[in-house]
């Protein structure tokens, strides 16, 4: 619960002591023993004189995964493949319909009509990313969110200072984008979509509407890091809700962690890891909370494996 | 405390740029810029704009590419299908009204079946004093150096273009000629002399307003074009 309400947009919570398992607690109190300290300490220099390769295994896959996927949509209507038809506003796959969950909410709010081909497509997209991990949908398959993660790679090559929002704006936004269709009739958020308008001029080709991502991207560059993701995009919080209840999830192993931060320099939305930091993880072991998009970057960035991917019930634990 | 409200500020007119930005669309839906004729079977404009999920699954199917999808001058209508009959109208080449059969979301309503019962708009003479058939010339050569259309006689299956089709008529025929609706248009005389060639189109009211007229006509600008239904301008 306390994931849901840090992803709509309330401050991470700092567990107290009685909010803590025993063992978590005494895993504290060790930690914060000199012994621990100077171990720890010692282990940080060694990591830094010598620093591990760092490969970025996950982001590789998931750039190969918004790369086929997309380059799916564009070969089934460029060559006429018929393998998924339409945009990733809806589409067939192989004859099964499909539709974005924030675009069919945009439609059936707007035209206040529940079309049965509609629920079938979305039934399916619904099943589909609560078994694959709602947000998963931002990192492994939206196009936008390639292009921003080279935008951001941009920011910090060129240092720029980051004007961070606040997180309950896409709260905000996604509750008016909904009232918006209820009350225009019409799907206000699809006019200024990213998500729908790349896809869109990627299988049908571009038009003025590129002009709207460039200028989120320009914006993203020189003023807010990863502004539409973070702060913004309400198909983000439609699928992030479908994710609190996904089995599949990066855990956090207290364990293991020396707390150097590193996950949460790379991580897209830093506030599910605020359990990395000494003294906030209420339990030893921890999945990480909805908003999470399970694009891997911090498993590829922590130095000692404290985080990885679990799948819930596929696997033993103590 | 001083930085926490400069980030609400902040949020509060990112918020309100992204808001401003997305109800743009409604300047060219309110002032009517935009008059589109939409693909067969299209609820009444302001239902279509509402149930269309802007995919672009109709422009798959249809086999002359007559359906694309609007860009952000159309508003809230970005991303919605329409056809642009002078470039390229709507024939029926699927045979059936495939474009229906693809929509997701109901936009294009599934209660048609058959091409006869398709009302997109109703063509219209707009230029009498441009029409051949009025002047009662004939024509020869290719009609448009644009444009795909399905000839049966040559090819039952397969669109050709209209350029590779030349045409060879003592009086110009060609909007009755391959207009795929039987007896939507036809050539009436022009007046009581039996020996005065020039004749009129006439359309009748099982005009669909698929464009075809539109799109053959060999004059510059097309001397017959199409309406939009009323409830579409509305």
């Amino acid at each position: 619960m306390s994931g849901l309400r840090g992803m709509l947009g309330w401050a991470p919570h700092r567990p107290t002591p009685d909010e803590m398992s025993p063992e978590a607690r005494d895993l504290l109190e060790h930690k914060r023993s000199p012994a621990e300290r100077d171990r720890r300490k010692a282990a940080i220099k060694a990591e830094k004189q010598a620093p591990p390769a760092h490969r970025p295994v996950w982001r590789n896959r998931r750039w190969l995964s918004i790369a086929l996927v997309n380059l799916m949509f564009v070969a089934s209507f460029q060559f006429d493949i018929q393998l998924v038809e339409g945009a990733l506003t809806a589409s067939r796959f192989v004859g099964f319909h499909m539709a974005d969950l924030n675009s069919a909410l945009q439609v059936m709010l707007a035209y206040k009509t529940v079309v049965i081909n509609l629920v079938i497509g979305t039934t399916t997209v619904l099943l589909m990313w609560l078994l694959l991990g709602g947000r998963s949908f931002c990192s492994w398959v939206c196009p936008y969110h390639l292009v921003a993660e080279l935008a951001e790679m941009l920011h910090l090559k060129l240092g720029m200072r980051d004007h961070p929002m606040h997180r309950g704006m896409r709260t905000a936004l996604w509750l008016v984008f909904s009232a918006l269709a209820v009350v225009t009739g019409y799907t206000v958020f699809e006019t200024i979509s990213p998500v729908g308008i790349l896809s869109r001029a990627l299988i049908y080709g571009g038009g003025v509407a590129l002009v709207w991502v460039g200028a989120l991207l320009l914006f993203e560059i020189f003023y807010t890091r990863r502004f539409w993701c973070r702060y913004a995009c309400p198909i983000g919080l439609t699928y992030g809700l479908v994710g609190t209840v996904s089995p599949i999830k990066v855990a956090y192993d207290a364990e293991a962690c020396l707390h150097e931060g590193e996950c949460r320099q790379v991580c897209l939305v830093p506030h599910v890891l605020h359990m990395t930091r000494m003294g906030h993880n209420a339990e030893v072991k921890m999945d990480i909370g909805a908003d999470c998009t399970r694009c891997g970057l911090c498993i590829d960035a922590c130095p000692t494996g404290a985080l990885k991917f679990r799948i819930k019930g596929l696997e033993a634990r103590s | 405390m001083d930085g926490d409200r400069r980030t609400l500020l902040r949020s509060l007119a990112a918020a309100a740029l992204v808001v401003g930005v997305s109800m743009l669309g409604a300047i060219p839906i309110a002032r009517g810029f935009v008059q589109r004729l939409r693909p067969p079977g299209a609820l009444g404009e302001k239902d279509f704009l509402a149930a269309c999920i802007k995919c672009g699954q109709c422009v798959q199917v249809c086999p002359v590419e007559a359906i694309v999808l609007a860009d952000a001058e159309d508003g809230f209508g970005l991303g919605a299908p329409y056809v642009d009959a002078r470039a390229q109208a709507c024939d029926f080449s699927c045979d059936a009204v495939q474009c229906i059969l693809a929509c997701p979301s109901g936009a294009l309503s599934h209660t048609l079946n058959a091409k006869e019962q398709v009302r997109m708009g109703f063509a219209r003479l707009d230029r009498p004093d441009l029409c051949l058939a009025r002047l009662g010339q004939g024509f020869k050569g290719v009609a448009r150096s644009v444009g795909l259309h399905r000839y049966a006689k040559v090819d039952r299956w397969n669109p050709i273009p209209i350029a590779d089709h030349p045409y060879d008529l003592p009086l110009c025929d060609l909007c009755v000629r391959e207009c795929p609706i039987e007896g939507a248009i036809r050539l009436d005389p022009l007046g009581d002399d039996p020996l005065d060639a020039r004749r009129t189109p006439v359309v009748t009211d099982r005009c669909v307003g698929c464009g075809m007229c539109e799109m053959i006509c060999p004059t510059e600008p097309a001397a017959i074009v199409i309406d939009l239904p009323k409830e579409a301008k509305a």
